[in-house]
């Protein structure tokens, strides 16, 4: 039934930005601190306080703009978007309505269809309202630290056919802004959120579908979840001879279901029109230039620059690449020691496990690519085998020595002069006859037995391969 | 001659060669308040024992040697104006018990210089009126005639000056609200530029057309007090960040070859008879001393009343949504929820002119009917800005009446709010424009009741109109009259 229907997704995601202050006053941003501990008569929305632009968070919106190929406009206007809501302590959202700093832009995402592009319609700015807490048993209380805080919003045009290629925009989109340092991409936080507007329509038909706006959904899989329920809800209702009708839906991740909110009819009348409290935002050229001169290095140029001067495959830069501070780690690191395979396996690698186990950002990292480097030159050497370059990292990471420290204080150093460790090879030898037998007999797989005892026995410190060599001329008697 | 009757010029003299004290002066105007106030209703709230602390400050300040202009002068405020820690209720129910954690910048640089605030005036309630009569702590009686009106919104500013309750007042100017009044009271009143003063702190009525500017006895004191309170703020975005020239310095430059442009669409029928006559005889008083005068053409002005009754209501329908009763102000909760708490509380809060003004315009706001009202009145303050920078191509500054009558009765136009509507006929143009202008005495009617004079300035002209002011005012005697109270 659902291969009758093309799906038509458009994205409105709200993005906060990272700030200091807030957008129309110098109030913290600070997440989680005491109900209105962050508040001014700016953002309690106090008789006569009166906004002023936060040129920060101009900033941010431009450098957003020009990562996903916007226009970002000369003139722009805040307007005041008007209703009721005790969380909204002016009575009215200063946001932006007509003309928006950025319009045009585009986002290129992969998916398992392909390649496609996915148009942005504009991106603007404006304050979040506060909060309501709701568990007091006198009656709801209202905490306005959020309130004002910048937000970014980002509409994309109706451009997504199907929930893979919604999820690959919102994860391009959330990659792009964490990257830009704009957003910290919390989802759980709310420091990312998204609404997305579906609807269906009969494959080849021309007009859209009516849609509906499904709000709440914060995280990648509830977009997915959120999306296919609503399809099949559709596609239900066209089926039995229905129509759909437009209103907002909001997405209940328990059930994983979507009901109504409000109908198109009940819908505010906003009375959207310019802030008289703001001047229009005027850009300049040079202003623009500047942002664009100061925007770091985005994932895709990383990618390819990754595959390029390092010389390692796709995967392992799409991967090194993924998180910005990880690609900064990653290019700390081969900058210092050179080998981009080496680099990029202890990155994917022992890295990434250490910081799993410890629950720790890259940014946490206690082995710091300087540390790390320094190891690694100490394999090139052949002061360590691999196998030892494990303990030692892990040795780094607990107390914060360098690798050279370590091998020393511990005496990790390879031998590989094996006259000093004969003796001790002859004993093992000595000690089992029956296993030298039997290998003498033809059981050569038998040599790893007796590399793994003399290992044990030198704290694997013998090199691996002056072992090896060493153990064959004994067994065969030489 | 009693120390309730002199400027703030002549106080400060006194006050600096220790012939005074701030003290004294202080106790006289809370002696007069006390005296007169019952019968003018001009103040919502008496700072008694805070402005004697004040003027106590101030004598300290001046025995050292420190005094500014406004030091030890005793002031009072328009209850727009935010005032830390002293209630301020723009004469409304819905702010009754409101009393502000912050000052506004404007109180901000009075209290730096030194002044004693006496208290907070009667007024229009959310600054919608022209006659004072739309307040919630009952009229203002005019001090000329206590059975007329004192004009409005700032009403209480105006009468205050005039019954010499304070040496000079703060008021706002939306449509006509500091010249209206001080027209209809026979004192000085000037709406600056907008832009030159700082609107943070001062309740907002309709953002884009409010102004702050000074009520006075005399044109030196209206430049006095206009330069304490200009000048770019950061905390408002729509200061305009210039230099704020010595006003004061300008003063008796003269009006010689001073072109003043006489707009034909403001000497109509319909004018009061007396109106015109005195407006005309300042023509020729201003000829005299040797300006020009010029007819020029003002062709929108037919339109300028609609256009403002359409942007000034739109701004105001947004700016009083924050009057829900949510943080501040009366809340009426009769646990019927949140929607009910919202009307109650505003039904009750807001009386009958702001509910009528809140309704316009959120109709002109509405969906299907914005581009109708909203943008078209927008289109036409344009026009009507280009009016006035095409006649001071022309000439240096406008003469007008203020209003089209004096004072007209208590009651007298409150069952016709278009009638209201078009007291503000001369003035409302101006504020459109974003331009400067005052109003100066020029004569009585029979009746005795002052008549007003406006001169209006181009975008930051203040320093013309002040001269040619006090051009005026030096070659005349009305300032000197007062009020029989």
């Amino acid at each position: 039934m659902l291969s009758k229907y093309e799906v038509v997704i458009g994205l409105e995601v709200h993005a906060q930005l990272t700030t200091d202050t807030k957008i129309f006053c110098n109030c913290s941003t600070t997440f989680g601190n005491e109900p209105n501990s962050q508040t001014c008569p700016v953002c309690l929305g106090l008789p006569g306080a009166l906004p002023v632009l936060n040129k920060k968070v101009v900033d941010y919106a431009i450098r957003t703009g020009l990562a996903t190929e916007c226009t970002i406009a000369p003139r722009s206007i805040f307007a005041r978007k008007n209703y009721f809501y005790p969380d909204l302590p002016k009575g009215y959202q200063i946001s932006q309505f007509e003309l928006p700093i950025c319009e045009h832009g585009r986002l290129d995402i992969e998916t398992a269809e392909g390649s496609k592009t996915i148009g942005i319609t504009r991106i603007h700015m404006e304050e979040d309202a506060g909060k309501l807490l709701h568990d007091s048993s006198e009656g709801s209380r209202v905490d306005l630290n959020r309130a004002c805080t910048p937000l970014m919003e980002i509409v994309s045009e109706p451009d997504m056919r199907s929930a893979d290629q919604a999820i690959a925009y919102l994860k391009k989109l959330h990659q792009i802004v964490v990257y830009l340092g704009v957003c910290d991409g919390n989802l759980e936080e709310g420091s990312f959120r998204c609404d997305a507007n579906v609807s269906i329509r009969p494959w080849g038909q021309k007009e859209f579908g009516t849609r509906a706006e499904l709000k709440n959904i914060n995280s990648f899989r509830f977009i997915k979840q959120a999306i296919d329920y609503e399809v099949q809800r559709q596609a239900d209702i066209l089926e039995e001879g229905g129509r759909v009708i437009q209103e907002t839906r909001l997405f209940d991740t328990a059930s994983g279901t979507t009901r109504s909110m409000r109908s198109k009819e009940e819908a505010n009348d906003y009375r959207y029109f310019p802030d008289p409290d703001l001047v229009p935002l005027l850009v300049s050229e040079e202003w623009i230039e500047q942002a664009r001169l100061e925007l770091p290095e985005l994932p895709a140029a990383k990618i390819e620059r990754f595959i390029k001067e390092y010389d390692i495959p796709r995967y392992d830069a799409e991967v090194l690449a993924a998180e910005r501070a990880n690609a900064d780690y990653y290019d700390a690191l081969v900058k210092l020691h050179g080998n981009g395979k080496l680099c990029s396996n202890w990155v994917m690698g022992e890295v990434q496990r250490a910081l799993k186990d410890s629950d720790l950002a890259i940014g946490d990292c206690p082995v710091t690519p300087q540390m790390l480097a320094g190891m690694l030159g100490r394999i090139d050497d052949n002061t360590i085998s691999g196998k030892i370059a494990k303990k030692v990292f892990d040795a780094m990471w607990q107390s914060g020595k360098d690798a050279d420290t370590i091998i020393e204080e511990q005496e990790l150093k390879q031998v590989t002069d094996l006259s000093a460790i004969e003796p001790a090879i002859d004993e093992i030898l000595a000690a089992n006859p029956g296993q030298v037998a039997e290998y003498r007999g033809g059981k050569d797989k038998l040599l790893g037995f007796f590399v793994g005892q003399v290992m044990k026995a030198t704290k694997g410190k013998a090199n691996p391969a002056a072992l090896n060599e060493l153990l064959k001329k004994k067994l065969a008697g030489e | 001659m009693q120390l309730t009757d002199l400027t703030i010029h002549q106080l400060h003299d006194l006050l600096r060669e220790g012939k005074t004290s701030a003290q004294e002066v202080t106790r006289a105007f809370l002696d007069r308040i006390a005296a007169t106030d019952e019968r003018v209703n001009a103040f919502i709230t008496v700072c008694q024992q805070e402005s004697l602390q004040q003027a106590a400050a101030a004598d300290a300040r001046l025995k050292a040697g420190d005094g500014a202009p406004l030091t030890g002068i005793p002031l009072a405020l328009k209850d727009i104006f935010i005032t830390e820690g002293l209630r301020t209720t723009c004469a409304s129910q819905i702010l009754n018990n409101f009393v502000p954690p912050y000052n506004g910048t404007a109180v901000a640089k009075l209290k730096e210089q030194g002044a004693v605030i006496l208290g907070k005036l009667n007024m229009d309630e959310f600054a919608m009126g022209s006659s004072n009569e739309n307040s919630a702590f009952g009229p203002v009686r005019n001090p000329w005639n206590g059975d007329c009106v004192p004009g409005g919104s700032s009403g209480g500013s105006a009468a205050c000056v005039a019954a010499r309750q304070a040496v000079a007042t703060l008021g706002t100017d939306t449509g006509g609200s500091i010249r209206q009044p001080a027209a209809h009271c026979g004192v000085v009143g000037l709406k600056p530029t907008y832009g030159l003063v700082s609107r943070y702190g001062v309740i907002a009525y309709a953002s884009s057309l409010d102004q702050v500017g000074p009520i006075t006895r005399d044109v030196e004191d209206c430049a006095i007090l206009l330069g304490a309170v200009a000048g770019y703020d950061p905390a408002d975005s729509t200061s305009v960040d210039q230099p704020v020239p010595d006003y004061r310095a300008t003063l008796k430059d003269g009006v010689k070859g001073l072109k003043v442009g006489l707009p034909k669409e403001y000497f109509i029928e319909g004018l009061d008879p007396a109106v015109k006559q005195a407006v005309e005889k300042a023509v020729d008083t201003l000829r005299g001393l040797g300006a020009e005068p010029v007819e020029v053409s003002l062709p929108h002005t037919d339109y300028a009343v609609a256009c403002y009754y359409l942007i000034a209501t739109a701004e105001a329908s947004s700016n009083l949504a924050r009057y829900d009763g949510v943080r501040y102000g009366q809340r009426v909760d009769q646990d019927r929820g949140l929607i009910d708490m919202y009307m109650q509380s505003r039904a009750a809060g807001f009386g009958p002119e702001v509910k009528r003004r809140i309704m316009l315009g959120t109709y002109a706001l509405s969906s299907g009917y914005y581009d109708a009202y909203y943008l078209k009145a927008q289109k036409v303050r344009t026009l009507i800005r280009q009016d006035f920078l095409d006649a001071f191509n022309q000439v240096d500054v406008i003469l007008t009446p203020v209003a089209p009558t004096p004072a007209f009765r208590i009651g007298e136009k409150t069952a016709d709010p278009l009638q209201m509507y078009l007291s503000d006929i001369f003035t409302i143009p101006v504020n459109l424009a974003g331009t400067c202008g005052m109003s100066l005495p020029c004569g009585f009617s029979q009746e005795g009741l002052p008549i007003g004079l406006q001169l209006i300035g181009r975008p930051f002209g203040e320093e013309t109109l002040l001269r040619t002011a006090y051009a005026f005012e030096q070659a005349s005697d009305w300032h000197r009259q007062q009020a029989p109270l």
